[in-house]
């Protein structure tokens, strides 16, 4: 079975660190890199992801998998907005340095490149720090760490029950799919689509149908060890706050007030716009 | 059964867990080389009829972003949150087509189609691409046609696979009057 | 003493139902007492349940009638959670109860909902952990434990609370032989340790009477039909007459014409006190026994030679295996969970393949054959019938595999027809699969396999979970099939089964076949047993009681004149 959340057990600070505070880190850190296309601030978060990945003792070959998946999907990304909007650069900078003719349509411009290079710098400011998350919070310190930050605890521990039972359900499928397979059941690429969507609803029914009866059983054993009495609740993985965990929350928050000083007083709006 | 509110709680994570499982490890071919055919969305517009928006908006939500989670392409915020939408816009349909208790049959399949269509149109036409360009700046004519597909392909497999299932799940509902020892 | 629950002309009746469920309840439970519920499906136990833990009616819409008081208290006017801090309910589904990520966690859960203080809740999941004897798994999530460890974890809970009363709702539906005796152990030795009531909810009434009990409450019909103790209700009649199943060696004392009363203490075969003319009786009984004939081996239906299997983990989980199943045997296939037997049927039908080895299908090497076509002569079907119906409609269902092989329509109709009159379900090919009850479910799945026709069925565990009445209906129809021509293979940990229905048992522990006999044989093997996690029948000890040295052969007797008796009804 496979680790779905992909943590891996290491001996480092950020480990030692609470889910909550990371999950802020996180938060105020995608926030931040999000709305800039200050390619300077994103290159240097990216420099900046990177320390701490060392800092993590998560190594590259952990994650190959993961990152080999988002380096096809980012190239895909900007290929797609390439064709599809070959002058969105020019549009954003409101000027047009041409390198040189393609065909038809197409051109290649410093605008457009620059636009794709924030592009890609996002990819790079963000990923290594969700990887960072997701390789070093232990799934079970998850939904109280949603809670913490201010999820109703009932919602935050509907997280921690679909990573509970995902494991079961995927192994009920699998043995949903040989048993049908057995019968003949077989997902053929000749068959129309319309024909494998049916198939996959037949492979699908008994998993709904016995998904159903476990809602049930389920929230009765949660009931009678009384689920949902109080307005709060505590947690068993909960601890407190180190001088790591305040530093990892200023950090997101520097990373984010920054990103709000660029945009509004350096740059004048989301772009930094070196044509003008 | 009551529907208390653990229930619902309980539904949300195993709406989804399924949305996971059916995301992540279902594999359908599709026509068109490397695209996913999304037949969670399947699964969710049951969840929606069967639970309601809350619970099916949040089982949207939480699926969708584990499944970013797990393949660490960062969360793709903008998708997510349409997905929720589509739970939400689904879930409004539980009270025209109660599956509990009426027989889900003609009319009200075509109702249970409808509100799917509008889902997904709503999710996938306006909430997706608009968030993609407020919050990614990406070109309009890019994500609006990723959109279209997306609702397109989605409308297909929902109409098929979200229908096949509400039936399946509503002929083990026992109807009106029929739970008396023979 | 003041009762520590109590009911007093109480009725229950189901919102969505016609009927009250329960009728006349009048039944007091003590502190400290061990008491046991039994009754056949449908006679209303489980409402009992739901009704003390407060599940009916704040889960399942309903009415009481009459008065309910818990801790002298009228339980109309306490919620579930209320309820929940005196009486503590361990669910039959362990998978289900298992709410949390991790063994500490789901110990602590009813912590966390109490809002408890973390270093206090550590403290308390600690002991609990200790008292059931999981403290070195607190971090394993809920895959990595046995069925047995996973009860142990709901128990410890439920004891985290420190409740009155521990309310079991069939403990033992879901575990193998060892470890169900473990578990009555261990429920006993809690109930002493920390002197709670315990009540049991089981139909295995055997099994349970392993450790004392007080009381036997006998339900039907929604009544109270016996309150007594386990001496009297051995010695009656009433368990015939409700379907419930007597031990072996009461039963056997009955053959042996020995009159069983409750002087002889009958409730533990280690307690039970024979006369001198009693084991006369029993010794003359097994001695004018008919010698058995060895019939003719018939011909090898599947052969595995040599067979090697390991995951990819690594982990090897079937070495060097070799055996023949022939033509008309009925075989159990035991062992503890992860003992290999599972993964024997998927290699046998194609969802795994060997490293080393092969397996031969009516003489012809399965190397190149697929899934689909092994399915042809080898239907498997799975324990829980929900996770194999996925049409709407029965006659679908049990078509679909012909459907699936592009059949001729004539040819499809044909087959379910006869598939569904084998399976006694011919009345209902019209209906949705949904409105049949279990049992019916169960059938419905067999008679999809059986609709292709193959040389042989496999079946997972085909009655966990069942009660006495269903099981045995399962079983006949089996039983049934089998003497019709179809080759049955059964996975199974119950050791009844085995000895009732089979003519030969494979033994799998840790990846290799201990011994393949007549489940008579194998249960009268202690060595045999230990290492396999099965459990010595009770007719092993009689027979030692009595000064029967021919153990197996004494139980072969038993099996022998139990299937006349039974088929003789």
């Amino acid at each position: 079975m496979m680790n779905i959340f992909n943590y891996i057990e290491r001996r480092s600070p950020i480990h030692a660190m609470t889910g909550a505070s990371k999950l802020v880190c996180l938060l105020l850190w995608s926030f931040g890199a999000m709305s800039s296309f200050d390619p300077r601030f994103l290159f240097a978060l990216f420099v900046l992801a990177l320390v701490l990945f060392k800092i993590s003792k998560i190594r590259v070959a952990d994650i190959r998998f993961m990152l080999w998946f988002t380096f096809v999907f980012c190239l895909l990304n900007n290929l797609l907005i390439f064709l599809f909007s070959p002058m969105h650069g020019t549009e954003i900078y409101g000027s047009c340095h041409e390198i040189f003719h393609i065909a038809g349509r197409y051109t290649l411009t410093q605008e457009q490149l620059l636009y794709h290079l924030n592009v890609f710098l996002k990819y790079a400011a963000t990923i290594p720090i969700v990887l960072l998350f997701v390789t070093t919070t232990d799934p079970s310190e998850f939904a109280s760490s949603l809670n913490r930050i201010g999820v109703n605890y009932k919602i935050a521990y509907s997280v921690a029950l679909a990573l509970r039972y995902i494991p079961d359900i995927q192994r009920e499928y699998h043995d949903i799919t040989l048993s049908l397979q057995a019968r003949g059941v077989e997902m053929s690429k000749k068959a129309s689509l319309g024909a494998r969507l049916k198939t996959a609803s037949g492979t699908l029914v008994p998993l709904i149908l016995s998904s159903m009866d476990r809602i049930e059983v389920i929230s009765n054993a949660m009931e009678l060890r009384s689920f949902g009495k109080n307005k709060k609740r505590t947690w068993y993985r909960y601890r407190k706050f180190t001088a790591w965990d305040f530093g990892a929350m200023l950090l997101g928050l520097a990373v984010l007030l920054i990103s709000v000083v660029l945009t509004a007083f350096v740059n004048h709006g989301r772009y930094f716009n070196p044509f003008v | 059964m009551k529907n208390t509110p653990v229930k619902s709680i309980v539904a949300i994570a195993i709406g989804a867990a399924l949305f996971f499982v059916c995301g992540r490890f279902v594999a359908i071919p599709s026509p068109v080389p490397n695209t996913n055919i999304s037949i969670q969305y399947g699964v969710l517009a049951l969840f929606g009829a069967a639970f309601g928006p809350f619970v099916a908006l949040l089982a949207g939500f939480i699926g969708h972003a584990l499944i970013d989670f797990s393949y660490g392409w960062g969360i793709w915020w903008s998708w997510v949150i349409a997905s929720a939408v589509f739970g939400l816009v689904i879930g409004i349909s539980k009270n025209h087509v109660k599956l509990a208790t009426e027989k889900f049959d003609g009319k009200r399949i075509v109702t249970f189609n409808i509100y799917q269509i509008v889902a997904h149109v709503l999710a996938w036409v306006v909430v997706a691409p608009i968030l993609d360009i407020v919050m990614y700046a990406e070109p309009w004519n890019k994500v609006f046609l990723q959109g279209f597909v997306a609702a397109l392909a989605n409308i297909v497999t929902t109409a098929i696979v979200g229908t096949i299932l509400c039936v399946a799940y509503s002929a083990t509902k026992p109807k009106k009057d029929s739970l008396e020892k023979k | 003493m003041e009762p520590i629950i109590s009911f007093k002309n109480f009725g229950f009746k189901y919102t969505v139902q016609k009927e009250p469920t329960l009728y006349d309840i009048d039944l007091d439970i003590y502190p400290g007492q061990k008491v046991l519920i039994a009754g056949p499906s449908g006679c209303g136990k489980s409402t009992l349940v739901s009704c003390l833990n407060g599940l009916a009616p704040f889960s399942y819409d309903g009415e009481y009638t009459g008065s309910l008081t818990i801790g002298g208290k009228e339980a109309r006017d306490s919620d579930i959670f209320t309820r929940s801090k005196v009486i503590g309910t361990v669910l039959q589904d362990s998978d289900a109860q298992f709410v949390g990520l991790t063994v500490a966690e789901d110990i602590a859960f009813a912590l966390e909902n109490d809002e408890v203080p973390v270093d206090e809740m550590k403290q308390r999941v600690d002991t609990s952990a200790r008292l059931v004897d999981v403290q070195g798994h607190l971090s394993h999530a809920p895959h990595e434990l046995s069925g047995g460890q996973k009860q142990r974890v709901s128990l410890a809970g439920v004891l985290v609370d420190d409740v009155d009363v521990l309310l079991f709702d069939e403990p033992l539906a879901n575990l193998d032989p060892a470890a169900g005796e473990a578990a009555i152990e261990l429920i006993d030795r809690i109930a002493k340790e920390q002197n709670k009531t315990v009540i049991i909810i089981e139909h295995r009434l055997e099994d349970v009477l392993h450790c004392h009990m007080d009381r036997v409450v006998l339900m039907e019909e929604g009544r109270i039909l016996a309150d007594t103790t386990p001496e009297e209700l051995l010695c009656g009649r009433l368990l015939q007459t409700t379907g419930i199943r007597e031990p072996l060696y009461i039963t056997a004392l009955k053959y042996a014409g020995v009159a069983v009363d409750p002087s002889m203490r009958p409730a533990h075969i280690e307690t039970l006190a024979l006369s001198d003319a009693d084991k006369e009786k029993v010794r003359a009984w097994f001695e004018t026994a008919p010698k058995t004939e060895k019939a003719e081996p018939a011909e090898p239906l599947l052969e595995v030679k040599d067979l090697t299997f390991r995951y990819a983990n690594g982990f090897e989980a079937l070495k060097d295996i070799s055996l023949t199943l022939r033509k008309g045997e009925m075989t159990a296939i035991a062992g503890r969970n992860g003992a290999g037997k599972s993964t024997l049927c998927k290699l046998v039908c194609g969802f795994e393949h060997q490293q080393e080895g092969s397996i031969f299908l009516k003489g012809i090497d399965t190397a190149d054959l697929s899934i689909k076509e092994r399915a042809e002569h080898v239907g498997y079907v799975m324990q829980n019938p929900n996770q194999m119906i996925s049409k709407v409609f029965i006659k679908d269902e049990v078509g679909l595999g012909l459907v699936l092989r592009e059949r001729p329509q004539e040819e499809v109709d044909a087959a379910v027809d006869a598939a569904l009159a084998t399976c006694s379900l011919s009345p209902f090919v019209e209906w949705p699969v949904s409105a049949l009850s279990y049992g019916q479910k169960k059938r419905v799945t067999i008679a999809s396999i059986l609709s292709l026709k193959p040389d042989m069925i496999l079946l997972d565990e085909p009655t966990a979970g069942q009660d006495f009445r269903r099981y045995t209906e399962i079983m006949e129809f089996l039983e049934e099939l089998n003497r019709s021509g179809v080759t049955v293979v059964l996975i199974t940990h119950d050791m009844h089964l085995m000895l009732e229905y089979c003519d030969r048992s494979l033994v799998f522990s840790e990846g290799r076949l201990l011994a393949d006999d007549s489940p008579a044989a194998v249960l009268s093997d202690p060595a045999l047993i230990e290492k396999a996690s099965l459990k010595k029948t009770s007719l092993y000890t009689l027979a030692g009681l009595c000064g029967i040295d021919d153990a197996k052969a004494f139980t072969e007797r038993f099996i022998r004149c139990d299937r006349k008796a039974r088929r003789g009804l």
